[in-house]
């Protein structure tokens, strides 16, 4: 008699998912849908969909979606999350969505303490516009609108998103993954699913930050891309668990950060 | 068993939102409609409800995009320049036809402009709130009772259509004080089978969604969202008329400028002038068929607004040519006196005159 170990997750439609090839998008899609399965939480969560190459997520995630307008999805899920205590909430954003236009709605999501679960997807440029300038596009990137290289003496300097919100005491966990390989899927999967179980628990906000590709807009082929991103990418964004508050012994926010307020008082660090 | 109590504007359409079965409030501090917020921060908790000040006016709209995409009935308030923040997340609500409540207490503008009361953003509530092909259903009080009548109203259009609703108020009806009748509390009771409230494995997912990428996708739900205009236009024009009967003069003003609209009238009755009123109700839907049945019987209209001229077009639209259509207004956030706008009566009786000789 067979065995069923791997099938599609449920809370994936059967609609194909429109990335390009190479592109990692499909695979984070994947983890989250799985976690919503394994959760049982298909039913009660709401996902919002970003502007951008994973507009159509809504189309992919078998839970009820929102979309929502380019870097507000962080208040949208603030609304939706508001409004359902008791429902899932979460925010499926790329780079330009979550760290230039929607920095503010981010940072405040954040601060706040909003129980909601980002998944941010960093893949140093913008993919759906064809491959322009990001917040976290690395010194010296070449894109459209960096034609010569990022000078951050004239673009600035890309980013750290997670390292930034994980200073917040409203953020109770904030992690970076990247899905390269076998082993790294296993960790994203993991980080994914403490986020989404920390959301149920009433934690705090969760950010799990997916070090991406975009081999079309890099001009490398998949394989190409992955190499470029561990070469490039993940010396600028370390991997790792830049706040998890439950680690550290609180239960959730409110406690962590009145230890950290009593920390700071007595002259300690923060 | 309804008491009358002494309200602030601001305070009485708050009150009003509550009592209509609004739970959810996100807003930011703009003067002048600040007390309204204020109010919800300190009733919403004993009512069970959320207030929240958000980041920026633009977090503001999309939390009610957000809330209200889940079925409840949230809102939103500000004054001129915060609602041009709200444009985006207005549009993006009215594509996913979702409803909604929004405020706008007016101030004079353009940019920063003042913090006298207006009536500026007549143009930006009724043609193009934000990018794109949509309308909102726009209420314009001008009394505070009707500040609270409207708030309580503008839940159910909004719901029954899937629009957003404006409640187009001005500085000076959200600071003055008037007594008020508060309207009976009611619940929430409409059906939203559309809100995304997790299927819980019962029905398909359900998107709240305003992308549609094929050209015809996106026109038919254009097509459909306009035929739904047209039966908003076909049943909820409202209008109050003043002194019309026998009108030669007919003035046409809404909200505060129509108060003052009635006291140039009355002067004018007193010279033995006709003058007589038609106060748009609902800028949105435009009272077409309150002009249109007050044509035959004016000899001309006059609008009186606290802008630069913006509904004389909608007028002058709805008469087509058939009578000369006049404009009077003060702008800056100047309300207009009583006293300027008999004046400007009389300049339009003198050259019917000079029509008639």
């Amino acid at each position: 008699m067979s065995k069923l170990v791997f099938q599609r997750p449920h809370a994936l439609t059967d609609i194909p998912f429109s990335y390009c090839p190479g592109c990692t998008h499909g695979i984070v899609h994947r983890l989250v849908a799985e976690t919503l399965d394994e959760l049982g939480i298909e039913g009660t969560t709401v996902g919002v969909a970003p502007v951008g190459c994973s507009v159509l997520a809504y189309e992919f995630f078998g839970c009820d979606m929102v979309q929502a307008a380019h870097g507000r999805a962080p208040a949208v899920a603030t609304g939706l999350k508001r409004a359902m205590p008791e429902n899932v909430v979460f925010a499926y954003q790329g780079d330009g969505d979550l760290a230039s236009i929607g920095t503010a709605e981010t940072v405040h999501a954040a601060t706040r303490g909003e129980k909601i679960t980002v998944i941010f997807i960093n893949n140093a440029i913008y993919g759906m516009t064809g491959g322009q300038l990001a917040p976290t596009s690395l010194p010296q990137q070449v894109t459209q609108t960096s034609p010569y290289g990022r000078d951050v003496n004239e673009a600035g300097f890309p980013i750290r998103m997670v390292e930034m919100l994980s200073t917040l005491d409203g953020v109770a966990l904030a992690q970076r993954v990247t899905v390269d390989s076998p082993k790294n899927v296993r960790v994203a999967k993991k980080a994914i699913k403490k986020a989404f179980e920390y959301q149920v628990e009433g934690v705090g906000y969760t950010i799990i930050e997916v070090v991406s590709t975009c081999p079309t807009n890099w001009g490398l082929s998949p394989a190409d891309a992955l190499q470029w991103l561990r070469d490039n990418m993940l010396p600028y964004y370390p991997l790792g668990v830049y706040r998890d508050v439950k680690a550290e012994g609180y239960a959730n926010v409110a406690e962590a950060a009145a230890a950290r307020a009593e920390r700071l008082a007595s002259g300690g660090d923060a | 068993m309804s008491e009358k109590v002494l309200m602030k504007g601001n305070e009485a359409l708050a009150e009003a939102a509550i009592r209509a079965g609004c739970r959810f409030f996100f807003g930011y501090p703009i003067t002048p409609q600040t007390e309204l917020a204020a109010y919800m921060a300190k009733r919403m908790p004993k009512e069970n409800g959320v207030y929240l000040q958000a980041e920026s006016e633009i977090a503001a709209i999309n939390m009610v995009y957000g809330a209200s995409a889940a079925g409840k009935r949230a809102m939103t308030s500000s004054s001129s320049p915060g609602i041009s923040l709200k444009a985006e997340g207005i549009s993006y609500m009215a594509g996913a036809d979702l409803p909604g409540v929004i405020i706008n207490v007016q101030r004079g503008g353009p940019g920063l402009g003042g913090i006298q009361p207006s009536q500026s953003d007549y143009f930006q509530a009724t043609r193009a709130t934000g990018h794109g092909d949509f309308h909102l259903i726009v209420l314009a009080p001008s009394t505070v009772q009707e500040m609270t009548d409207h708030a309580y109203i503008a839940f159910d259009l909004a719901d029954e259509y899937r629009v957003p609703v404006m409640v187009l108020a001005d500085g000076m009806l959200g600071q003055m004080m008037e007594p008020v009748v508060l309207p009976e509390p009611k619940t929430d009771e409409s059906d939203k089978p559309w809100a995304v409230t997790g299927h819980k494995g019962e029905r398909p997912h359900n998107i709240a969604n305003s992308l549609y990428l094929a050209p015809e996708r996106l026109e038919e739900t254009n097509v459909e969202r306009y035929e739904r205009y047209e039966r908003i236009k076909a049943t909820e024009q409202r209008a109050e008329e003043y002194l019309l009967e026998d009108a030669e003069i007919v003035l046409v003003a809404f909200g505060a400028s129509s108060r003052i609209a009635r006291s140039a009238i009355n002067k004018a009755r007193e010279k033995g002038i006709k003058a007589g009123l038609i106060r748009p109700i609902t800028l949105w839907p435009f009272p077409v068929d309150a002009i249109e049945a007050a044509v035959p019987g004016a000899k001309a209209f006059l609008t009186v607004e606290m802008n630069m001229g913006q509904m004389v077009d909608d007028v002058r639209l709805a008469v087509s040519g058939r009578r000369p259509v006049e404009f009077f207004g003060r702008t800056g956030g100047i309300i207009p006196t009583p006293a300027e706008t008999l004046a400007a009566i009389e300049r339009v009786a003198v050259s019917l005159e000079g029509g008639a000789r």
